[in-house]
């Protein structure tokens, strides 16, 4: 791969020795920094450019390690505390939630702790029910915290620049299936993470389809099969899904009058509902063509046995099959 | 091997006499009694404000046990990083904050502390190096454990803090905070007020062995465990822990044994509604005063005069009231505060 070519995983990686390289106040901390096992290709080595006091390997304490992340970020440090699995940062709730979260607003905005909480998605290969949750819309239901969830080799490098360097607690969640998605990437340029916003990826004209992270990716690829059958796809990608700017969207779908959302969880309270709650509160009812659609997972706990696995999560042909139903291609 | 009771410690019959204070200078110890009866006299005060009405939200109240606090807080500096509980008004006056942004913040005005969005249970004053209290048992500690890592990195010499309860051992965070802050070497010092209640209930029936320094020696963090009304052994215990974290040796743990004199939380005694709580040892545990043993322990060396108690205790008196006064007049924070103070980014000017 050349210099400026990367996959997500590098990107993620690029990100890394781009914040610990300029900025002395970042440290990264959680279970396997210093193992290939748990991270992909996205940490190689950082303990041993940057040092081990940098790139901290832990106990088995994701409360503890992410409350002290909290600590040290209102200590003036900028950490970044990894969690290798979703599943297992529930254990750490209460520092996320109750304190990293609600801090500035107890304290009355005087001091808040600038942290970033690295939490991957890493699902699939028959692991089932507690290694596999994409938990996000539980997070975007909580005021204080920024969630982002990268789809793209660039978002993955320059948003997680952006999330460490933003004064407010993130969470920042990567995908193990977008790791190998390659991209060129430009020097990196820092942005305001609180400017980010959801981005339309891929103009269309008959149909919205909204996503973020994995979901974005089957939602171009649907959108690829799509333009093959005549149907223009308009996909917008959330990037930061608290708090949620829908002004994009809402203007899509005044412009295309359907609606599709996609999103790699549950349905009830979930990601999907808000999105669509969202735009019919503030679209005229003459505006839609048809009812708004979701695509979510089944409303049961991961499976391990790979035949109800590859049931359980959607696929692009799920997609397209959706947006037929709504361009009323198919009765 | 040590059975791990905490002996004479808890035994509200003993430990009554007059603190030792031979070998120690007046002024500081002039200092700490002041600073014990200002807490005592502002805790008077909330309890009396929210038994009137006054007070809208709970007060979690620590008389009886102002010796902790103040004796630790005499071996810290600004720059440290303390973080405490939901009976934390102890905490935040002994590192020098303002008595009138505590009352205020207590009353939910905009001049408080946390700027009236925290209430008794969510103070804050990272200047004075109080970096914050929260209600959640043991919610802190770790964040405690952090800014001592912090402190490690940024290399001043800074300890972190961590003030909890003897219930707050029982919370699974705070077993991973020990093993975390003595395998990151991190300069914090835990310091557990072992009251021997966690709300309404004696560590004898929540826990097998009332010394919860056990779980120190099980994480191989040096503890000492000392009566926790004597401000004399607070502070003394205090200055070996901290200077080794200070020196980079690691963590302490220090358990001071005291007695809260009201319930869990309010104006109220609360016998009627602990267990294992009898008005009998309430009466007993007042006579182990940290305030009158400091205050008897002074004046048999000569070093205070008990007619100057009454004079000591008239200023503050006036103290109080003046700061309790200003609070009550101060305006609330406006209504845009609601949705403003959510994000730090968004600055403290709104």
């Amino acid at each position: 791969m050349s210099r400026n070519r990367h996959n997500y995983g590098t990107a993620l990686l690029a990100a890394f020795e781009y914040l610990l390289e300029k900025y002395p106040e970042v440290f990264v901390i959680g279970q396997g920094l210093w193992s290939p096992w748990y991270v992909g290709n996205s940490m190689t080595d950082l303990d041993k450019k940057f040092g081990a006091h940098r790139v901290i390997d832990t106990p088995v304490s994701e409360s503890a390690c992410t409350g002290a992340a909290v600590g040290a970020a209102l200590a003036g440090m900028k950490p970044v505390v990894v969690h290798p699995r979703m599943d297992f940062m529930l254990y750490a709730m209460d520092a996320v939630v109750n304190q990293a979260a609600k801090w500035s607003h107890m304290v009355g905005g005087q001091a808040g702790p600038g942290l970033t909480i690295r939490s991957i998605i890493n699902r699939g290969g028959e692991q089932g029910a507690q290694h596999s949750q994409a938990l996000h819309a539980w997070f975007a239901h909580v005021p204080g915290l920024r969630v982002v969830m990268p789809a793209t080799v660039a978002d993955a490098r320059d948003l997680l620049i952006a999330s460490v360097l933003c004064p407010d607690p993130v969470l920042f969640i990567d995908d193990r299936w977008l790791y190998d998605l390659e991209a060129d990437l430009p020097p990196v340029v820092e942005r305001s993470l609180t400017l980010e916003r959801p981005r339309i990826v891929r103009p269309g004209l008959d149909v919205t389809i909204v996503a973020s992270s994995y979901s974005t990716k089957l939602a171009l690829e649907a959108a690829d099969l799509l333009q093959q059958k005549g149907i223009s796809a308009e996909v917008i990608d959330l990037r930061v899904i608290n708090p949620l700017d829908s002004t994009d969207i809402v203007n899509s779908v005044e412009r295309t009058g359907r609606l599709l959302v996609v999103d790699g969880s549950w349905s009830p309270c979930g990601l999907a509902g808000e999105v669509i709650a969202s735009v019919v509160e503030r679209v005229a009812p003459t505006t839609l063509k048809k009812s708004p659609a979701r695509i979510t997972l089944p409303f049961a706990p991961a499976p391990t046995a790979l035949v109800l696995e590859q049931a359980y999560y959607p696929t692009s042909a799920m997609l397209v099959s959706q947006v037929e139903k709504l361009m009323d291609k198919v009765c | 091997m040590i059975d791990w009771s905490l002996g004479h410690l808890a035994d509200p019959a003993q430990n009554h006499q007059a603190i030792d204070v031979t070998g120690q200078e007046a002024a500081p110890l002039l200092v700490q009694l002041r600073m014990m009866l200002l807490i005592r006299l502002a805790e008077r005060c909330l309890a009396g404000g929210r038994r009137d009405g006054l007070i809208g939200g709970p007060v979690h109240l620590g008389v009886g046990q102002e010796a902790v606090a103040v004796g630790v807080a005499a071996e810290l500096r600004k720059t440290d990083r303390v973080f405490g509980g939901h009976r934390s008004h102890s905490h935040v006056l002994s590192m020098g904050s303002s008595l009138h942004g505590l009352f205020a913040e207590i009353l939910g005005k905009d001049t408080g502390l946390s700027r009236g969005m925290g209430g008794s249970m969510h103070l804050w004053d990272q200047p004075n190096g109080f970096y914050g209290s929260v209600p959640i048992v043991s919610g802190t500690v770790p964040l405690a454990v952090g800014a001592a890592l912090a402190a490690k990195m940024q290399g001043g010499g800074d300890v972190g803090v961590a003030y909890l309860g003897d219930g707050a051992m029982e919370e699974g965070v705070v077993h991973e905070s020990l093993n975390l802050a003595r395998m990151l070497k991190a300069p914090a010092l835990f310091v557990v007020e072992n009251n021997l209640f966690a709300s309404h209930m004696h560590i004898s029936l929540r826990q097998p062995k009332e010394a919860t320094a056990r779980f120190a020696a099980a994480n191989d963090i040096p503890y000492e465990i000392i009566d926790g009304n004597d401000v004399v052994q607070v502070r003394t215990a205090a200055a070996r822990l901290i200077s080794r974290a200070r020196a980079g040796e690691g963590p302490g743990f220090l358990e001071a044994v005291t007695y809260r004199w009201y319930g869990h939380v309010d104006w109220r005694e609360d016998i009627d509604v602990g267990v294992n709580r009898s008005s009998v040892d309430v009466d007993a545990w007042r006579k182990r005063d940290p305030i009158a043993r400091l205050v008897a322990g002074m004046n048999a060396k000569g070093l205070f005069d008990t007619k100057r108690l009454a004079e000591m205790e008239a200023e503050i008196v006036v103290e109080v009231a003046e700061a309790w006064k200003l609070a009550q007049a101060d305006a609330y924070p406006p209504l845009t505060a609601l949705t403003s103070r959510v994000f730090a980014s968004s600055g403290v000017k709104q």
